[in-house]
């Protein structure tokens, strides 16, 4: 059982403090929550909507029926009463000139004024959103005075009250399950894991939807004992994170499609260097500005061979908050492990939607730094950072390591010295000695995971943040009996290959759901399997595909 | 105290032309190196592309050979990873001024501290002899058959009025000088920038070693560098008129470092002591 609420206006509103307030509040009375933002580039006006489910069950994804809306404008009301629920309700000022059956208009400026700060009239409809779903007032005052300073958190406490007697119970009472859950979004997730696993140093160019990574990092600098940089540009951010990782720290950058543009020459560097590095592109939709605050997987194609020249690489695309956490630390210890480039792969979506899940367990967070020891260089001899190995992968020092050894890395061609070559020989023995590590990474790979109905009839295909949404269209074709299921990929370089070439001999019709124009996963599968995909669902609106959507043309495009 | 300068001596083939200005330049910075009682493993020479750029293989020390433009940035990332490293940037006028502008603007606000030798010889050599930032106006080279029609770029002036902590300008032909300036620059807490005019024997017919040598004139001693004024009325000295060489800027400033609590009061970053599970008290934010 879980609702669905709408709350609307324009930036700079305060729908986002709104959100937030209410989520919390909901969250620990014990519901579960998916927040989704849907927001302009731009500070003031326009319109931006936040959804908040809520309800008894984890929730994976956003839905596109509402059953409350808090309008703070009129705008709001008149783009998305169409989708309530047939029993919905809307929340408005009676200020706002507009009419709509369903709808409640309270004395929301009014009570403000009286408790007498303009700006908690949105508290107050909260207190009306309250009764309407019948949750007690019990313990809120807790989380005003963690939310607010102690003069506003009392009146915004009056606000609430004064809300909450506005009106009558509407919506059936369900009670929640008082759990210990975590409410996180994407990109806290990813800065996280990546101080779990031990990054202390974070350089980034601010860039929308990315930015979140580097805040939560900043918030934590001190604590934690990290340095996180403001560099001056996507290429300074991708240059500093490989020098901070040549010389002995665990580095990591992050950017969105365009940043990562700037970075693609850099992510050679890395390669010939084969210095570790961890980079995640935060996808929004492109090419060039595209729409900067929204959600596209667009850039999987790119990843896949961006940079000049051909270098080993791993890329991981992150399926929901949770898989974020735990997949940002195993890249980190892989990169090092086999001194090489792994890009995640996030989106708008995921980066800013917030899920209750279960708390992370930091136990199961391993550091593996693969630097070697003094020994593995004799005391006669020089350090050789790219000395050929049967693995292809060499003992690494860092600078200063060992009193008068030296440690020397190029970004041209170079013998096992780090010194510039032209060699023939030695050029092929480097190529080989650099892209041996892209065949030990298919020891690493983790196969998709598996959703649905046990022998499918129909099998769907995505990766990364499509993963809510289609789990949860699975689930009720499922409950209809629609023998579906899907794989959805997280490792998609090198492609995990044994899942789908298991599936794809039983099944009858293959689907890929992407969020890009060309079908990109679908082409990376035939690329590698030869397996073709029958049907596509693609969509590049900038709006995260719903599990409705998905359900929808699964029963008339594809049945 | 000094290193004993043959252990900066690199077995890797030489590829400067004969009678290059860089050579000059590498002499200097093993003897300001040795000098400094510096050893091989405690410094680290990051540079860039071109022929300045390959510095790192004739001495050794620690070394990034990155990418074209690209010197400063590893250099600003090893400091801050390990900042008991001597860290220091040696590329090309092209390299700094052209291609990687941008990185010097902003590492100048940061006033990290690293040293960065400019090889300049007002042209492009490794691309054979088109103008560089520095190239002067007028002056014929390989692609700008006509004469460079855009004024140079004034590394000193520049730097001086973004207020970068120490600004000298010195001469590969002046060794003796040259290293006095290196280990100054070297010992300088702070964001050190050297514009070391060289010599490019093969493309830049212009500015040759006597060129050079008939200009240049070493600052007088009663020369205060920490007088702004003066420092920006020597940054416009120039040809035929003399060319000032020594310490032209130097002002006392907190770095990078010292304006970072976690690196300031702390051991460098590499030596981090950190364990996953310290992270776990991080989930309050999400409760």
């Amino acid at each position: 059982m879980n609702y669905n609420i709408l709350i609307g206006g324009s930036a700079g509103q305060g729908i986002v403090t709104l959100s937030q307030l209410l989520s919390k509040i909901l969250k620990r009375k014990g519901y579960h929550i998916f927040l989704n933002k849907d927001y302009m580039s731009r500070i003031r006006g326009g319109h931006n909507f936040i959804q908040i489910r809520f309800g008894t069950e984890q929730i994976f994804s956003h839905s596109p029926f509402i059953d409350l809306i808090i309008a703070l404008d009129k705008n709001t009301v008149e783009i998305h009463k169409e989708k309530l629920n047939e029993n919905g309700k809307i929340i408005c000022d009676e200020s706002i000139d507009v009419s709509s059956d369903n709808l409640f208009k309270l004395p929301l400026k009014e009570i403000a004024k009286e408790v007498g700060n303009s700006k908690v009239f949105g508290t107050a409809a909260i207190g009306a959103v309250l009764k309407l779903f019948s949750i007690p007032l019990k313990d809120i005052n807790k989380i005003f005075d963690e939310f607010f300073d102690s003069d506003l958190s009392n009146k915004n406490y009056q606000a609430l009250i004064r809300g909450y007697e506005l009106i009558n119970n509407h919506f059936e009472y369900v009670e929640p399950q008082d759990k210990n859950h975590i409410m996180i979004n994407g990109n806290q997730a990813v800065a996280l894991g990546a101080l779990a696993a031990g990054v202390s140093f974070y350089s980034a160019y601010p860039m929308t939807p990315s930015t979140g990574i580097m805040t939560y990092l900043a918030h934590k600098e001190e604590e934690a004992g990290i340095v996180v940089e403001q560099a001056e540009d996507e290429i300074a951010a991708i240059n500093m994170a490989i020098g901070a990782s040549f010389a002995g720290v665990r580095a990591m950058t992050g950017t969105s499609g365009g940043g990562f543009s700037l970075m693609t020459e850099s992510l050679g560097l890395a390669g010939i260097t084969e210095t570790p590095l961890v980079v995640i592109d935060v996808q929004r939709p492109g090419p060039a500005t595209g729409l900067p605050t929204r959600t596209e997987q667009s850039d999987l194609s790119f990843v896949l061979t961006a940079s000049h020249g051909e270098i080993p690489r791993m890329v991981i695309s992150l399926r929901s908050p949770a898989d974020a956490f735990y997949q940002t630390a195993r890249a980190l210890n892989i990169a090092e492990k086999y001194q090489v480039l792994v890009i995640l792969l996030s989106d708008q979506y995921l980066a800013d939607y917030v899920q209750t899940i279960e708390p992370f367990d930091f136990k199961k967070i391993t550091i593996e730094r693969g630097i070697a020891d003094a020994s593995s260089v004799k005391e006669n001899e020089d350090y050789k950072r790219y000395k050929l190995t049967e693995t292809g992968v060499s003992p690494r020092l860092i600078p200063g390591q060992i009193e008068n050894k030296t440690v020397l890395a190029d970004s041209d061609e170079h013998n096992e010295c780090g010194h510039i070559t032209e060699s023939a020989e030695v050029r092929t023995n480097m190529m080989e000695k650099r892209m041996k590590k892209q065949e030990l990474l298919k020891e690493e790979i983790q196969e998709p995971e598996y959703l649905g109905a046990e022998s499918p009839d129909i099998l769907l295909v995505g990766w990364g943040s499509t993963y809510g949404p289609i789990k949860e269209a699975v689930e009720r074709l499922n409950s209809e009996n629609i023998k579906v299921g899907a794989l959805i990929f997280g490792d998609v370089w090198p492609l995990p290959k044994e899942s789908l070439e298991k599936y794809a001999k039983k099944v009858k019709t293959i689907v890929n759901i992407e969020q890009n124009y060309t079908g990109q996963l679908a082409k990376l599968i035939r690329q590698e399997t030869g397996i073709k995909c029958d049907k596509s669902i693609l969509k590049y609106d900038g709006r995260q595909i719903n599990f409705y959507e998905i359900y929808s043309k699964i029963k008339s495009e594809v049945l | 105290m000094t290193t004993d300068i043959n252990l900066f001596n690199s077995m890797d083939e030489n590829a400067w032309c004969p009678g290059c200005g860089n050579f000059g330049i590498l002499n200097a910075l093993k003897e300001a190196l040795s000098e400094l009682d510096l050893k091989p493993h405690e410094v680290l020479i990051t540079s860039g592309i071109g022929q300045a750029a390959k510095l790192p293989h004739y001495i050794n020390v620690n070394g990034f050979n990155g990418l074209h433009g690209r010197a400063v940035p590893p250099a600003v990332g090893a400091k801050i990873a390990n900042k008991n490293l001597k860290v220091i940037v040696n590329t090309g006028d092209g390299d700094s001024y052209g291609e990687g502008g941008n990185h010097i603007i902003h590492n100048i606000r940061r006033n990290i501290d690293i040293t960065h030798f400019v090889h300049d010889n007002q042209i492009y050599g490794l691309t054979k002899g088109q103008g560089s930032p520095t190239t002067a106006k007028g002056q014929k080279t390989t692609l700008q058959l006509e004469g460079v029609k855009v004024d140079p770029f004034n590394p000193i002036s520049f730097a001086i009025s973004l207020g970068c902590s120490f600004v000298a300008r010195a001469f590969s032909g002046d060794k003796e000088h040259l290293v006095y300036v290196m280990k100054e620059a070297i010992k300088h807490k702070g964001y050190a920038l050297v514009d070391i005019l060289q010599p490019c024997v093969s493309f830049n017919k212009v500015n040759t070693y006597r060129w050079y040598k008939e200009r240049v004139y070493k600052l007088d001693k009663n020369y205060d560098c920490t007088n702004k004024e003066e420092a920006f009325k020597k940054a416009f000295e120039w040809g035929d008129e003399g060319i000032p060489i020594g310490i032209i800027y130097k002002e006392k400033k907190s770095t990078y470092i010292d304006r970072t609590p976690q690196l300031n009061s702390k051991p460098p970053l590499i030596n981090r002591e950190w364990k996953p599970v310290y992270a776990e008290k991080f989930m309050e934010d999400f409760i």
